[in-house]
């Protein structure tokens, strides 16, 4: 090129493909590094759960791998810190509030996106609002009410609130979902003379699968992932959640941060794991409304 | 009735609607919307409301609250993690979107892993930062003290100067990897030629970029922006984690709610600051929902 025509509008095909390459390999460096530098607090948490005490004491960097990997520290924390049990008690809390909050909401999704009636857009704004509102706003009357109903400190008060929260969500997912569904199929088994429930049942649900299981996905890291619901409606050690448990942790092993790192790592698992299977679902559930203008 | 007359069906689809709204209409408004009317009157009685009879007060909390410099030390930390939620994820969040939304295969796995953050439960989070954050042997001050860098070595969690910003630094951490997802969403809809890079002519890009790229964004934008400011105001796993709430100086609305009532047993004065935080959120639930719900009329 001389420097004195004007830079031409078409270049040259290799030119182009010399600047492709350079792109894509900008591209893979830029986007290693990138994800690498974000990631490192949870590198440092797996090298430190995988170094020895010893180790720990005697190297200053917490970001070198360790020399020795050693299973010690997930042992300690998953049975001396009581890992263990927390953990069960978080699935016993989890799964059946994902499963309940799933069969409900489908109810109220259902009669949202299919009938018209005077308070449908109204009861829908209410289950949209009411899931961003500042838990703070609960906690108090929900505490009462539990303690009222002799619901502490037992696994059915916080499933019973956390399937009900999770309603204003999960119905407006699913109700967008089966508003894409054509309405010609309930007409035609309407005139067959399918009770409105065996339509629902019979017929929708089984459409709606896909979606259930998206929300499912995502329903479940946000109930395990929950701390303040376990801090407000559970104190005794036996019921606690995995992360009240760790919470609780740091003043009891602060000498100890091996162990911490290691049970931080056991509370993660199971989101993560199901995040890295789903993630398409995982991520369809979280992006409702940015997509379409 | 096989056929069923219309009158019939009419009466039959009335009804039915309720039949299924009854469930799920009952649980929220038992654990949901009974508990904020319920909030908003216990913040007009006196501090021993739920345990012994209940003393109206009438604005007596709220006055207390004006001249609480707890309460003001909270307002100022929640705004300052507003406008940082707002002012960096959103741009940060916005690039790296831009920059991972390629087809070059594998892309997809960059994206995934960037996005771990966002999976990890607050509890997990502060527990790893509160490591990095340790004085004497934690990362980030080990760090600075092997590039030479002594004096910038800090109490972070323990110097009230600089709480606030430690915690929100981790706030950020986790609220990145969420908005850039929102935006790979909302980039879907905006053709490739458009963002193309071309690395000789960055001014008409930049100025495709403003004029033509961020506008088809803007639903992508709206829900980032609000979602980040209801998070911001939502912060208090972080804080109970990392602070335990014993620190005053990190005090933000919702973890001086949470002591006001559960450590301190003062059930009026908590539900009165509950109703503060409450009706700085709802303007903004406000804006999300109308966004939401007007985009799919559009459908």
């Amino acid at each position: 090129m001389s420097m004195t025509t004007a830079k031409p509008i078409v270049r040259s095909a290799p030119d182009m493909r010399k600047q492709k390459a350079l792109l894509k390999g900008a591209f893979y460096v830029g986007g290693t590094l990138l994800v690498l530098i974000w990631l490192i607090p949870v590198v440092i948490a797996v090298f430190t759960a995988g170094k020895s005490m010893a180790e720990l004491m005697s190297s200053p960097f917490m970001w070198t791998p360790p020399r020795q990997w050693t299973l010690e520290n997930f042992r300690s924390a998953w049975t001396n810190a009581g890992m263990a049990r927390y953990m069960m008690n978080s699935f016993i809390i989890t799964i059946p509030s994902v499963l309940g909050t799933l069969a409900i909401s489908s109810l109220g999704a259902y009669a949202l996106a299919f009938y018209q009636f005077k308070l449908n857009r109204a009861i829908l704004i209410v289950f949209v609002s009411g899931m961003l509102i500042p838990f703070q706003m609960l906690m108090i009357p929900v505490f009462r009410f539990s303690d009222a109903m002799g619901l502490m400190n037992t696994y059915r008060g916080v499933t019973l609130f956390h399937v009900a929260f999770q309603l204003g969500f999960c119905v407006y997912f699913l109700r967008n979902f089966m508003r894409t569904l054509p309405f010609s199929l309930i007409e035609a088994t309407r005139m067959d003379g399918a009770s409105e429930f065996t339509i629902y049942l019979r017929i929708i649900m089984p459409l709606a699968i896909p979606s259930i299981a998206a929300l499912g996905v995502l329903q479940f890291t946000w109930i395990w992932n929950d701390l303040l619901w376990s801090i407000v409606l559970l104190n005794a050690n036996r019921v606690m959640t995995i992360t009240q448990g760790l919470a609780n942790m740091q003043g009891q092993f602060i000498t100890n941060y091996a162990i911490i790192a290691a049970g931080s790592i056991l509370a993660a698992l199971p989101p993560l794991v199901v995040f890295l299977f789903f993630q398409r679902f995982f991520i369809s559930g979280l992006t409702v409304g940015a997509e379409k203008g | 009735m096989k056929t069923g007359t219309p009158k019939h069906t009419w009466n039959h689809q009335t009804l039915a609607p309720w039949f299924f709204l009854a469930i799920p209409l009952l649980m929220y408004m038992t654990w949901v919307i009974v508990p904020i009317i319920q909030s908003m009157f216990f913040s007009l009685t006196d501090r021993d409301s739920i345990l012994f009879q209940r003393q109206f007060v009438g604005l007596g909390n709220f006055i207390r609250l004006a001249t609480d410099p707890t309460f003001h030390l909270a307002l100022q930390n929640n705004l300052f993690w507003m406008i940082s939620f707002v002012l960096v994820p959103i741009p940060v969040g916005l690039a790296i979107a831009m920059f991972f939304n390629q087809d070059y295969p594998g892309a997809r796995w960059f994206k995934t892993a960037f996005f771990i953050p966002m999976t990890l439960s607050y509890a997990v989070i502060g527990t790893i930062w509160a490591w990095i954050y340790q004085p004497d042997f934690g990362a980030l001050n080990t760090l600075l003290r092997s590039v030479g860098l002594d004096t910038l070595a800090r109490q972070w969690l323990g110097d009230r100067r600089y709480m606030t910003g430690a915690l929100i630094v981790v706030g950020i951490w986790r609220q990145v990897p969420y908005v850039m997802i929102l935006y790979v969403a909302g980039l879907k809809n905006v053709p490739s030629e458009l963002i193309e890079a071309s690395m000789i002519d960055w001014a008409s890009w930049w100025q495709r970029f403003t004029n033509v790229v961020l506008p088809m964004l803007r639903p992508a934008t709206v829900v980032a922006v609000t979602i980040s400011i209801i998070d911001s105001l939502r912060a208090f796993d972080i804080i109970y984690v990392m602070t335990n709430t014993k620190a005053r100086a990190a005090e933000v609305l919702a973890s001086y709610m949470y002591s006001s009532a559960f450590t301190f047993q003062d059930y009026g004065y908590g539900s009165a600051i509950a109703v503060i935080q409450f009706l700085i959120t709802l303007g903004f639930i406000l804006i999300y929902v109308n966004n939401t719900l007007k985009s799919e009329e559009k459908l």
